[in-house]
């Protein structure tokens, strides 16, 4: 009945000595992969702005350069706050009715009183969006329905409230004229010839590249969208992580909705329409895994400014804009096609560690 | 070790008091108790559904007591969740790994203690460094910056134990570490086990494997259907009064193997290759034979049997059931050959966790229980009945999901799945691997029988006396490699081990 279970021999000595190491070949295997992914996206939009360059050379003139970088600024502030949320397992869809919604109060506020700074109308437009994220994580967070249904939800309740608002207010669009001059030089400033919207979003994708990387909660979002079970096991406050994740997306969001006011500086109830969706495909387009965990805010910023050289080079290819949405859900799928084989390679890379490892 | 040198040696530093804890209307625990003394190493032991998963969740803080207190140094506290148990020192290693895949494997370890540097950055040479320590400790040799993806159990579980080590617990509980790894992995674990308790940590060990649980500790808890039993000093106890107690009844032979004449060769393997993987391997399986696959952990034993079936692919060689070869890399057509394979990783590979008892046991059966393409649930329901009854499957109702069954009974809705698709070549993976003495032996009486019944079976198993008892022949595996075949007759510890650590293998009828 006793039952003597496997154990070696006396004769193992150098079994049970500590194995030598096998080195850092894992980390830098890891490590070149992820670089890979980030030069694919880097490649295909060089290749893209040369192909267009060579068919005309005007598309690197300094107006039209200046131009895609100012919509591209708005795509990337979007999609720096969606990576947050993706990397958790969540999603959020209602981050183009919080644009719209921003982009109509930072109007009103302006129109409304003339005198505001730039500073506050900044500040009031990302506190709306705020708001709209606290919503949407507290429905999330705490009530545990999926981020997918509650924001498909808040998408149209946030642009009906934006509706409301403009259609009780009798203000269904606010113009130029309206704007104080001081919030329209904001959309057409530069520093050293870059504009500064397009500035402004890469400063967020910079603060919220370092913060995901370097400060514990950062990481723990990784963890909460790599396993939750675990999460929750290794006590990470996964309820609170969550809810902040969604408010700042959502205070981002709002910001991006500031920088379309200034930018396009006409607004109605509409704008921002269709956004979220654009928005999830450059965060997939630039390696951010849809179900969480891993991905930088750094492709998908990559992969927002590749959507948008493609809205603008195809015209200048002389190809029909309609041609857009074929090649972004082309890049869509081609993009999962490279995770995919990435991912198989790494498996079997690390595969292949352990077999030799374990002797 | 800042807690732990508070304590002196003997002082009870953890207590149960009459706790009890229900899941809808299962009673998981009825009056359980349990005292945990400063430098000491003590046993929980039960079988399957015994309340022992329950009582390391109440102190890991995953699940509150509905009755009952918990004291810490005598003062009762509230272990409201898993963040306030690892505050209060308690560490715990579960039996199945809880990692973050995409993460590398320091983070795992660190996450959320991460070292900082000033304004509460992540400091990442410190946390390398300091998971290289813990490595050394454990005699392990992982990259910790490689992702946790893709690292087999053991390391897995050799993770889960750094990670518990990092943070200086004064209660360390590990719930089956040992049923992962390998004979020289188990050993540095209990080296580190022994350091920890020597400082003055509370260990608390739960383990089926009884050699271990009277190496390693000193006193020994009993538990039966959620109720304490009994606690004593090892030294008072024997194996067969624990598992008196445990059972409450005698158990029979623990392996139960009919002599069976072997009859026609049913699985052929020839020169099965998988780059980087396993080389060249070859052997038969007739029908009625019970052939195990021993050898050490991530000698690639699994990876063998796992091509075999056509789940992973191999770049050479070739796989015959009943002289029909079969297509490689493809599992369907090795289940319409009759292979059935019962993987290693119940949880990840053998079930689905959300779904009941029913649907998974009927899993592989859904196209012969459809009719014109849908499938009935009666009929569904009435062959899942019948498989549980027949593998004594306890579960409250077949309805439940089987997330909620014990790990004994998983295996068994495992075991029924496969079952019931009538297969030729039984493939089982780790068999018994977390189960507990009782059910252990019905798995081994039902691998038996089925044998007799002209099965050919297939076992991997890293428990020596399992290989012994059950296995007609031993085939050893090391380092990816078949290193010997060893009839039953010849087959003992030394034998087995010798070849798998790649010091023995010169048995003449070595990979025919």
């Amino acid at each position: 009945m006793s039952a003597p279970v496997a154990k070696p021999p006396a004769a193992l000595p150098e079994e049970l000595a500590a194995p030598e190491r096998t080195g850092r070949r894992g980390s830098a295997l890891v490590h070149r992969l992820f670089v890979v992914r980030e030069l694919g996206i880097l490649a295909a939009l060089v290749l893209l702005v040369l192909v267009t360059v060579v068919a005309n050379p005007r598309f690197l003139s300094g107006q039209n350069v200046r131009d895609l970088l100012l919509s591209a600024a708005i795509l990337t502030v979007l999609a720096a706050g969606q990576t947050m949320v993706i990397v958790t397992r969540n999603v959020d869809l209602s981050v183009g009715s919080v644009l719209g919604l921003s982009a109509y109060a930072t109007g009103t506020l302006l129109v409304v009183a003339p005198g505001t700074p730039v500073v506050v109308a900044v500040l009031a437009g990302t506190a709306v969006g705020a708001v709209c994220g606290l919503l949407n994580g507290l429905v999330v967070a705490a009530a545990g329905v999926p981020s997918l249904v509650v924001t498909l939800g808040t998408l149209y309740a946030f642009r009906g409230l934006d509706s409301l608002w403009a259609s009780s207010a009798d203000r269904l669009q606010i113009n130029a004229a309206d704007l104080p001059s001081g919030f329209k030089a904001l959309g057409g400033a530069r520093l050293l010839g870059v504009p500064v919207l397009f500035l402004v979003a890469v400063a967020v994708v910079l603060l919220v590249g370092w913060y995901l990387r370097t400060f514990r909660s950062g990481r723990e979002l990784y963890g909460i969208g790599s396993a939750p079970e675990a999460a929750r096991l290794s006590g990470i406050p996964v309820g609170r992580r969550v809810l902040t994740a969604f408010v700042v997306n959502g205070a981002l969001a709002g910001l991006a909705g500031v920088l379309y006011a200034a930018r396009f500086q006409t607004l109605d109830t509409t704008a921002g329409t269709g956004q979220e969706l654009f928005v999830v495909a450059a965060a997939v387009v630039g390696g951010v895994a849809i179900f969480g965990g891993s991905g930088s805010v750094y492709g998908a910023a990559l992969g927002a400014l590749l959507l948008t050289t493609i809205g603008t080079a195809l015209p200048q290819l002389g190809l029909d804009p309609f041609w857009r949405d074929a090649a972004v859900g082309a890049l869509i799928l081609a993009a999962i096609a490279l995770d995919r084989a990435l991912q198989l390679r790494l498996a079997a890379r690390l595969r292949g560690r352990n077999a030799r490892r374990d002797r | 070790m800042d807690h732990a040198s508070s304590s002196a040696p003997g002082r009870v530093v953890l207590a149960l008091e009459d706790v009890g804890k229900s899941f809808g209307a299962v009673a998981a625990l009825r009056g359980a108790q349990l005292e945990l003394r400063a430098g000491e190493t003590h046993a929980l032991v039960g079988e399957n559904g015994a309340g022992k998963s329950t009582l390391v969740k109440i102190l890991a803080g995953v699940h509150g007591p509905d009755t009952g207190r918990v004291l810490l140094d005598g003062q009762p506290v509230a272990l409201a969740d898993p963040a306030a148990a690892r505050a209060a020192g308690i560490a715990v290693i579960y039996q199945e790994p809880t990692l973050f895949p995409d993460l590398s494997v320091a983070e795992n370890i660190f996450m959320g203690r991460q070292p900082l540097l000033p304004g509460r950055r992540i400091d990442r040479r410190t946390l390398a460094r300091r998971c290289r320590e813990l490595f050394d400790r454990l005699g392990v040799a992982l990259d910790p910056d490689r992702p946790a993806r893709g690292l087999s159990i053991a390391d897995q579980q050799m993770v889960e134990i750094a990670k518990a080590l990092s943070f200086d617990a004064r209660v360390l509980v590990m719930d089956e570490p040992t049923a992962a790894l390998s004979g020289v992995e188990v050993e540095r674990l209990f080296a580190v086990a022994r350091s920890l308790r020597d400082s003055g940590a509370a260990v608390l060990f739960i383990s089926h494997r009884f050699d271990e649980v009277f190496d390693l500790c000193d006193r020994i808890t009993v538990m039966r259907d959620g109720q304490w039993v009994s606690t004593d000093p090892a030294r008072d106890l024997t194996v067969d009064r624990v598992v008196r107690r445990m059972v409450g009844r005698e158990v029979s032979s623990l392996f139960p193997k009919i002599d069976v004449e072997p009859g026609e060769v049913v699985l052929e393997v020839r020169g099965l290759t998988r780059r980087g993987v396993f080389a060249d391997v070859s052997f038969d399986v007739r029908a009625g034979e019970i052939v195990a696959l021993a050898g050490l952990v991530g000698a690639g034993r699994s990876e063998i049997v796992r091509a075999v079936f056509g789940v992973d692919p191999y770049d050479a060689g070739s796989v015959r059931v009943s002289g029909e070869e079969l297509r490689k890399g493809d599992p369907a057509a090795a289940m319409a050959a009759g292979i059935a394979l019962v993987p290693e990783d119940r949880r990840q590979q053998g079930l689905v966790m959300e779904l009941s008892v029913e649907r998974n046991a009927t899993l592989t059966r859904r196209w012969k229980l459809a009719r014109g393409g849908l499938l009935s649930s009666r009929a569904e329901r009435a062959q899942a009945a019948e498989w549980s009854k027949r593998l004594q499957v306890k579960a409250g109702r077949l309805s439940d999901p089987v997330s909620t069954l014990s790990g004994g009974n998983q295996q068994k809705v495992v075991l029924a799945k496969w079952l019931s698709t009538e297969p030729r070549v039984l493939i089982v993976d780790e068999p018994t691997r977390g189960i507990d003495v009782g059910t252990k032996s019905e798995v081994h009486r039902l691998l038996s029988e089925l044998a007799a019944g002209g099965l050919a079976v297939v076992m991997v198993s890293s428990e020596l006396p399992e290989v012994l008892g059950m296995a007609d022949r031993v085939l050893v595996v090391s380092e990816g490699r078949l290193v010997d075949d060893i009839p039953r007759a010849r087959a003992d510890e030394d034998s087995v081990m010798l070849a798998a650590t790649g010091q023995g293998g010169t048995s003449a009828g070595a990979a025919r």
